[in-house]
């Protein structure tokens, strides 16, 4: 070891460079970025590791600062006492969850009692089967509908727009007790053709699968391709989980059903990256 | 929100305790040893050993330099709360159940457990500024008037003038800290059904909240004892604490202590039910423990809140942002 300690105190020659010495001198210098104003701090350093490849390492720490009164700020340098002055080292007694606990909510926030009873009266009379796996990621709601299906999402979206309570010939309110829910496209004054009936078969009916992509092409080279025959919702290009490469299909939502018509008819057949495509409808037309 | 996870606690936590600065807070459990923790990381400052029962209540006083803590082992203690050393040991015939220092910390109230033949007491004790001036003798004791039933808690009104208790008798009462009359009695009425577990009070002393076994808490004027709001859950109510900040209420229950390891963890509810104080709607809960909650605890800028369980635990939640714009 003083043989060690005397070469490194020496200038080294490369020669006697072996492996057990330390190479930090060939590393670039710990660097300390921030903290920013997000209050996020970055050190960047580099060390070799057992195989001796050079490793960057970046640590990157939240730093948050906390006021204080000045009796709490001595209370933090007070000596443990009791059974924390001789706490062992690996006690772990105080450790942070790895699961996140949220506040989780009865109801989504912007819906009134009386709204969300009665639209899940309404909804309860389907009784479909395995509604307990039916969560909604709009209103939190357990074994009701669907997100897709979800009776709030126009509401959701419009934040706390007052609620028009009571159109006197809706038919879908069934009682039409003063609170009961109705649907904004049901609402009097709604333009019942364009909002459709069913989120879900609307957009089942505009919905293009299109086959023998190539694969590179990705969603925004559909959407090229797709956008110039009208509005486009959604454009899906299936992809291997494994490989992330494209699986050579993909799906194109139109707003309009004479644009997915139009697309169709025009694409089907169109060479395409050295491939002819194929474009259909998705479903099945029951007509 | 990612809650911090104390286990410093062997049992069952009894109580929790934030100082008014909101960066200590204490926990009481059935063990035997009260703790000290810091409340923004959870570290573990200190322990205070010489009970020898359960503790469970304790109070600090405002400049958080002592704590008194009550224990089943028929005393109450004065602590040092940097050095963890005992100052004063009040003696009791029986376990004492609650404890909370007056404005201006000279002052602090005792409740009793009836025990043998002694029936539940509320004790006025007044805490010497040098401990070594210190003495056992009550300035004040009111006799309880259901005798065989214990009082769960005891607080001191607006400006000492008055003593708010309540207990297994399900019947709150004020008490006159002048002459120890007792001036009111909540209604039957409209009162609780059955035993009252929890007592908290506003940060400005003008309304308290009481959590009860017939599993509903109920707001309460603190001068009038009017019934102003009742919040009713599905659990019995073993904890409830007031947000300082937002006008929101938190309830904490869960099934029976000995029902526990029969039942689920998931139908148990052992969670902390978050209601509005005004609207008594509920909010939302935040689960976690496996046990029922015995004790809640909001620190005073309202920005966290620790519970404590059945299961040995604390957990200190620090709030998301998103909490502060909840709407209901």
């Amino acid at each position: 070891m003083g043989i060690d300690s005397m070469q490194k105190t020496n200038k080294l020659r490369w020669g006697e460079i072996d492996d057990e010495d330390d190479f930090g001198f060939l590393l670039p210098p710990k660097q300390v970025i921030g903290p920013d104003q997000n209050g996020v701090k970055k050190a960047i350093e580099y060390k070799f590791d057992d195989e001796g490849k050079k490793v960057k390492i970046t640590t990157t720490t939240h730093v948050q600062k906390r006021a204080f009164t000045k009796q709490a700020v001595e209370r933090r340098s007070w000596i443990k006492f009791g059974d924390a002055a001789h706490e062992d080292a690996g006690s772990y007694l105080t450790m942070r969850s790895t699961e996140d606990f949220i506040l989780e909510r009865i109801r989504a926030p912007g819906i009134k009692t009386e709204e969300a009873t009665s639209s899940a009266e309404s909804m309860s009379h389907l009784g479909k089967p395995g509604t307990v796996l039916m969560v909604c990621r709009l209103c939190h709601m357990k074994g009701d509908h669907w997100t897709s299906r979800c009776p709030r999402k126009d509401l959701l979206s419009l934040g706390d727009e007052p609620l028009t309570s009571e159109p006197s010939t809706s038919t879908v309110a069934g009682t039409g007790g003063r609170a009961a829910y109705i649907p904004p496209s049901m609402r009097e004054g709604a333009d019942r053709k364009s909002a459709g009936s069913d989120m879900r078969s609307r957009n089942d009916e505009n919905s293009v699968r299109v086959t023998n992509l190539s694969e590179d092409t990705r969603g925004p080279d559909l959407m090229e391709l797709f956008r110039p025959f009208g509005a486009v919702t959604r454009c899906h290009v299936a992809i291997d989980q494994k490989t992330s490469t494209s699986r050579g299909f993909g799906f194109v939502n139109f707003v309009s059903r004479e644009d997915a018509e139009r697309a169709i008819n025009k694409l089907n057949g169109y060479g395409y990256d050295n491939l002819i495509l194929r474009v259909e409808w998705a479903s099945h037309r029951p007509s | 929100m990612r809650p911090i996870l104390m286990k410093g606690h062997e049992r069952p936590l009894t109580f929790l305790r934030y100082n008014r600065d909101g960066d200590l807070l204490f926990s009481c459990a059935k063990d035997h040893t009260p703790t000290l923790w810091f409340a923004d990381n959870g570290e573990r400052l200190g322990t205070y050993r010489g009970h020898n029962g359960a503790v469970w209540c304790c109070d600090v006083s405002r400049d958080s330099s002592r704590l008194i803590t009550g224990s089943a082992d028929q005393t109450a203690k004065l602590w040092d709360v940097q050095s963890g050393q005992q100052l004063f040991t009040f003696k009791f015939g029986s376990p004492a159940r609650s404890v909370d220092f007056a404005v201006g910390d000279h002052l602090a109230v005792i409740t009793t457990d009836p025990f043998m033949e002694r029936n539940s007491a509320i004790h006025v004790k007044r805490i010497a500024e040098d401990p070594e001036d210190q003495v056992d003798e009550s300035v004040l004791v009111l006799p309880s008037a259901e005798g065989r039933k214990r009082i769960n808690r005891a607080v001191w009104g607006p400006l000492n003038q008055t003593i708010v208790s309540g207990g297994e008798d399900a019947v709150i009462r004020i008490w006159d800290t002048e002459t120890g009359q007792l001036l009111k009695e909540s209604d039957e009425e409209v009162g609780h059904k059955k035993a009252i577990t929890s007592l908290s009070k506003a940060a400005d002393d003008s309304h308290f909240i009481t959590g009860s076994l017939d599993k509903s808490a109920k707001l309460w004027d603190m001068r009038t004892l009017t019934l102003l709001k009742t919040y009713t859950t599905v659990v019995p109510v073993n904890a409830v604490t007031m947000s300082p900040l937002l006008n929101h209420i938190v309830l904490g229950g869960g099934q029976d202590a000995s029902a526990v390891t029969t039942t689920d963890h998931r139908a148990g509810k052992f969670e902390a039910k978050f209601y509005d104080k005004i609207l008594q709607e509920e909010i939302g809960g935040v689960k976690g423990h496996f046990g029922p909650i015995n004790a809640l605890a909001f620190n005073p800028d309202g920005r966290s809140f620790s519970s404590g369980g059945e299961d040995g635990y604390v957990r200190l939640h620090h709030f998301d942002s998103d909490y502060f714009n909840i709407k209901i």
